[in-house]
């Protein structure tokens, strides 16, 4: 039993976690703040009102999206740092069909969705077509089509058709048969609770299933394995890429709609990357890129987010939670050191 | 506007746009080549720049910051070596972590001492200084072209510099051979872990130092928004560049110089400014569609090597 516990991932996580938030307790009381009083804050900023649960899983659900998404494509050995892009021509897609076309709920909603999927998909597809295509190294291209999609919105959101009318820069809202809102007793406790958590976590057992039992999954899992190996036992190699990097794109894209047709309502201009899929590549890493690990990683990762935001109301810097973030990472980057100590302390004492 | 005057203008973009991109590139090449791939790059640049900033706001003298900025950035540098070579850390989450760190710390540093995301705005006299000050009428060529930041000049002078070590020095073989087959370099005595540790700390000092001209020419103040992407784009540059330290150069100067047009194609609201930000990242991807093919990694990029295998 004890051997199953230190052999396991999740309990090198979970020590990366404690480790954490050690280091971020460590620098708070550097710059003479009290940790106790930060962290309760924060962890009451997380936990004590059922409104405060709603909104961590409102900031849970796109994260839980990006995270599905760089998890897939991580088990065929491709990096997704594009899922920033993907996300946002997403929310693009959805806002456009949105705005511009009038159908009863049942049928706007997934007609938004499909465009999200359909928009991220192509834009994570081109990239893996130039990878294998023209041998263009996919993190390389990724990066280019982030900003591509960050531009490309912003000249949207500023065309006179799209744009809001009046004052603020953005778009119009989208029109309400397209929002994923949830029923009135939720949103009279938390106004942004919305179905995109449901709908996230429908993806992410439809990705457990196509990883694990189906034929696709496995020949994913292969070529993540080794590439050489696949091609011998007669998968293609290019064929699956294409195929994990535009359904990682498809989800990214989803990630970017659930957004838009739940809390957000229109996009606006953007001054700077928003971050939903950089913080998906945490949020992976932290599942150790199990697909329902994302669910529980992306909870984590969306309440350490909301519960961040009060820190300033006490005077605390909320970059605490980045900087506790990225030490989780850290260590789960080399955890399989503390493996490899603690394996090593139990032979010398057998 | 003449052309020579025009020309003046784009030189002077290059050379103010160029250099932080440049400085992050070289860094990139040493550590890819020694075959330690550097994502955390992006980190790096941003504490660099962050403590330029705040040296220079200090310490009041601009190459000293400029210096203690690429320190900083070799902190980090070290940090990321620690986890990819002594730890065998997966190389790619590492720099992820770094990507996270550095700028959270930065602006957590910037919060506790100024109470602000952004540090205190530099005067002139503690920025990187420019050369010839005083001697061209504002708005000539030899006013945007010479009376610049002598800093631009060196950071393309660093390239040949590098360039020597890279091919012709016995430091510069070895790091090759170590991104290429660690092992056959173990056999012939060569401390794969020590050349490797040189060149990602090297990598994270010149990532710093190209975050610090960021915060120290044009922009005279740590912002949040000083570091967005300059990193991604020098990794960029250095695939792009077949992971030479002369063909990064080629990528960067394409990056500085649609920089450079930028604002002469986009002066008179003709074309959407967010339309004409897209040209620098259309032209590298054209070139590589059409001119590069396919950029080699180096054969051991990405692997932990362990000496007991």
């Amino acid at each position: 039993m004890k051997q199953k516990i230190t052999s396991s991932n999740a309990f090198y996580t979970f020590l990366s976690i404690i480790i954490g938030f050690v280091v971020g307790a460590v620098l708070l009381l550097i710059i003479g703040i009290s940790p106790a009083e930060a962290y309760a804050k924060l962890f009451s900023g997380v936990f004590s009102k059922l409104r405060y649960v709603l909104y961590d899983i409102v900031y849970a659900t796109p994260l839980i999206f990006t995270g599905l998404s760089v998890a897939f494509s991580f088990k065929t050995g491709v990096f997704n740092i594009g899922a920033e892009g993907q996300f946002v021509v997403g929310s693009l897609a959805a806002c456009l069909v949105g705005i511009f076309v009038d159908l009863p709920a049942i049928l706007h909603v997934p007609l938004c969705l499909l465009a999200a999927a359909a928009a991220g998909m192509l834009w994570s597809a081109m990239v893996g077509f130039l990878k294998v295509k023209r041998g263009i190294n996919e993190v390389l291209s990724y990066i280019m089509f982030n900003w591509l999609a960050f531009y490309l919105s912003n000249y949207v959101v500023n065309i006179p058709a799209v744009h809001k009318e009046g004052g603020g820069e953005a778009t119009k809202n989208v029109l309400d048969s397209a929002r994923l809102r949830a029923p009135q007793f939720l949103r009279s406790i938390c106004s942004d609770t919305n179905w995109g958590f449901l709908l996230a976590i429908a993806c992410a057992v439809l990705v457990w299933f196509i990883i694990k039992k189906t034929t696709l999954g496995y020949q994913l899992r292969a070529v993540g394995h080794s590439r050489t190996a696949a091609e011998y036992g007669g998968i293609s190699s290019n064929r699956i890429f294409i195929i994990s990097m535009s359904i990682s794109g498809a989800l990214a894209g989803l990630g970017g709609a659930a957004q838009l047709l739940g809390p957000g309502a229109r996009i606006s201009q953007f001054a700077g990357q928003e971050g939903f899929g950089f913080q998906g590549i945490t949020v992976a890493l932290i599942a150790s890129s199990h697909p329902v690990g994302c669910i529980f990683s992306g909870l984590f990762y969306g309440a350490m987010k909301y519960g961040g935001s009060k820190l300033t109301t006490i005077g605390v810097p909320n970059e605490v939670v980045n900087i506790i973030m990225g030490t989780i990472i850290f260590f789960i980057a080399i955890s399989h050191v503390f493996r490899h100590i603690l394996h090593k302390r139990k032979e010398a004492a057998a | 506007m003449s052309f020579v005057t025009i020309s003046g203008l784009l030189i002077n973009a290059v050379l103010v746009s160029t250099p932080p991109l440049l400085l992050a590139a070289l860094g990139s090449c040493f550590s890819e080549r020694s075959g330690v791939v550097n994502i955390g790059i992006e980190g790096m640049m941003t504490i660099g720049a962050f403590i330029g900033a705040i040296s220079a706001h200090y310490i009041g003298n601009g190459w000293i910051a400029f210096l203690l900025g690429g320190v900083a950035g070799m902190v980090f540098g070290a940090l990321h070596a620690l986890a990819c070579i002594s730890f065998n850390a997966d190389q790619t989450i590492a720099g992820t972590a770094i990507n996270f760190i550095g700028p959270g710390l930065a602006i957590f540093i910037s919060k506790a001492l100024f109470n602000s995301s952004d540090t205190p705005p530099l005067n002139p006299d503690s920025k990187l200084p420019k050369m010839f000050s005083g001697t061209f009428r504002p708005g000539s060529f030899g006013y945007n072209v010479i009376e610049t930041y002598p800093a631009a000049y060196l950071s393309i002078l660093l390239v040949i510099v590098i360039w020597f070590v890279f091919f012709r020095t016995r430091f510069g073989m070895r790091l090759r051979a170590c991104g290429e087959h660690p092992k056959a370099c173990a056999t012939l005595g060569i401390n794969v872990r020590r050349v490797r540790y040189t060149c990602v700390i090297l990598s994270g000092f010149l990532a710093g130092l190209g975050g610090a001209f960021v915060t120290l020419s044009t922009v005279s103040q740590f912002r949040p928004s000083v570091i967005v992407g300059q990193g991604f784009i020098a990794i960029a540059a250095v695939i792009f560049g077949k992971f030479n330290p002369q063909g990064a150069l080629i990528g960067c100067l394409i990056f500085g110089l649609c920089n450079g047009i930028k604002p002469l194609v986009g002066s008179g609201n003709v074309i959407s400014p967010n339309l004409v930000s897209m040209i620098p990242y259309v032209v590298t991807l054209l070139a590589l569609i059409l001119f590069v093919g396919n950029s080699r990694v180096p054969a051991a990029s990405g692997k932990p090597f362990a000496k007991d295998e």
